[in-house]
């Protein structure tokens, strides 16, 4: 029961980006299209289900003097497999993002994980949570880049949705675009948010 | 009243504006420059205002609907706002441009911040920031106007979204170079009046400073902000374009300056309330806009200096604030 309360806390109650509003960087600045949103959401949840996993096993070990360097060398070493993986095998999607796969590393919400579950809970408590958080931040990396790339090319996953006659906003996959988009979903979160409570 | 003395809470003195009749005296400033979009731009004008102020206005009372507030549609601010933005809008937009462009500006930029008088920035240069960002090559396909003899440059499938009227160039981008470049410059009256391309209602600076001393005469706007804000470009422009008076008078009256400085860096809402903050406001607007005049990738820069200073008036306000009396630092 409590394992699962793990995974789905991350999944709506707690979603990293629309409610604990972590990692915000790679979220504004890769989500141009869904497929985007959808390999960083991925990359991300690997580092973050590792980096729990490994963070919880050595929370005994580590002196809590300099927890954060250490935590900071796990995640490290995590990213870096990471992108060398989807360097080899998926070497598009890997250009596509670009230097942001490095920048995993400081992505807020790793840290804040293995700072406020994993270095105080028990290994299988920290993996689902990993799980649960990863999936969270990736569906709505999603969500975000589905919507700025149907208003910013008219397609989603690089199908066609709204036809030829559309003529596509190109604010929606530049900068400016993100801010939008995730304003509006967020106050649509919030909408949701106050009619069920 | 039997010469009773009535005690109570201010303000003591009331004055007769609403916000319906400053909004009213805007529309009514606007007019010249509106018929002079109209006459030099013919019906492409008349429909870009008319879908712009009606999805203005259709947009305020859904948002306000939805929102259980009354519908404030009589105090003539979405009215403003759409016509505004129909009038920095060229002529040869499509029909939904003005749709979109005025749903954000009502619905994103003002009541998302909650309505008249929240905005922080002015929702109809935003909203022109957006489509400009947007389409960026229907935002910049100029119509000439009517009687206007100018081989044009543009490319095939610019004119093909045009229909059978003829593009042109602004002026300022054929000073600027690049798309204008072998355009010949329209004289100085042609500019005065409006005969060149540009937006349907940036075009006549006549009719634009006639708007504009009518808001000054009825109290609405003082003229500190258009005033210095137009001086400094006149300055800067005077100073960085080799001295030349006849340049400097060419940056005055082309583009979005006037249409900027009189109507939308005067905002109410967007701009800092007290004088000092206003002479600031209107220097910065200025410097930026030469900025970007001079040495910027766009040959015009007055909607996104406008904007800058826009989000800088809190700030500007919280260091022109008068000391309160008696207050000790």
């Amino acid at each position: 029961m409590n394992l699962f309360k793990n995974l789905t806390n991350g999944l709506f109650k707690e979603n990293p980006i629309f409610f604990q509003l972590l990692g915000m960087c790679p979220t504004l600045a890769v989500t141009t299209s869904a497929i985007n949103g959808m390999g960083m959401g991925l990359a991300s949840t690997a580092v973050l289900v590792c980096s729990n996993a490994v963070i919880s096993l050595l929370r005994k070990v580590v002196p809590s003097k300099i927890r954060i360097p250490i935590f900071i060398v796990v995640i490290a070493t995590f990213v870096t497999i990471v992108g060398m993986t989807m360097e080899a095998y998926m070497s598009t999607l890997f250009n596509a993002l670009g230097l942001f796969i490095p920048l995993i590393v400081v992505n807020c919400l790793i840290l804040a994980r293995a700072e406020s579950y994993a270095s105080k809970n028990g290994v299988v408590g920290s993996l689902f949570d990993g799980i649960g958080m990863g999936i969270g931040f990736t569906w709505a990396l999603i969500v975000l880049g589905a919507v700025r790339e149907l208003f910013g090319t008219g397609s989603v996953f690089g199908i066609d949705i709204l036809g030829a006659s559309f003529e596509p906003a190109l604010i929606m996959i530049l900068p400016p675009g993100a801010f939008l988009a995730l304003g509006i979903l967020l106050a649509i979160n919030n909408v949701i948010k106050s009619k069920s409570a | 009243m039997n010469g009773k003395l009535i005690a109570s809470s201010s303000p003591h003195i009331r004055s007769g504006e609403t916000i319906s009749s400053i909004m009213r005296d805007v529309v009514i400033a606007l007019l010249p420059a509106t018929l002079a979009g109209v006459y030099f731009f013919r019906l492409r004008a008349v429909m870009v205002i008319f879908f712009a102020v009606l999805s203005a206005m259709i947009t305020e009372a859904v948002i306000q609907k939805i929102r259980k507030q009354d519908v404030t549609l009589n105090d003539w601010s979405a009215v403003v706002t759409g016509l505004l933005l129909a009038l920095n809008i060229p002529a040869a937009a499509p029909w939904w441009m003005p749709i979109v462009g005025s749903v954000f500006a009502i619905a994103v930029v003002k009541q998302m911040f909650g309505g008249l008088g929240n905005n922080f920035m002015n929702p109809a240069l935003a909203a022109r920031a957006m489509l400009l960002a947007s389409w960026p090559v229907q935002m910049t396909t100029w119509l000439a106007p009517v009687g206007h003899t100018v081989t044009t440059t543009a490319t095939p499938s610019v004119m093909a979204s045009v229909g059978d009227a003829v593009t042109t160039a602004t002026p300022l981008a054929i000073i600027s170079g690049g798309e204008g470049a072998g355009n010949i410059l329209p004289t100085l009256t042609d500019l005065f009046i409006g005969n060149i391309g540009g937006c349907i209602g940036e075009t006549s600076a006549l009719a634009l400073i006639i708007g504009g001393i009518y808001l000054v005469y009825r109290g609405v706007i003082t003229p500190r902000i258009p005033v210095i804000y137009i001086a400094t470009v006149a300055v800067l422009t005077f100073g960085f374009g080799g001295f030349d008076p006849y340049f400097m008078t060419y940056q005055i009256f082309a583009g979005g300056l006037m249409l900027g400085a009189i109507y939308m860096a005067t905002d109410y809402a967007s701009s800092p309330v007290t004088p000092r903050g206003q002479i600031i406001f209107a220097l910065g607007c200025g410097i930026i806009t030469s900025i970007i005049r001079l040495y910027g990738g766009y040959p015009e820069g007055v909607s996104y200096a406008i904007l800058l200073m826009n989000v800088a008036s809190p700030l500007i306000d919280k260091y022109t604030g008068p000391r309160v009396f008696g207050e000790v630092k």
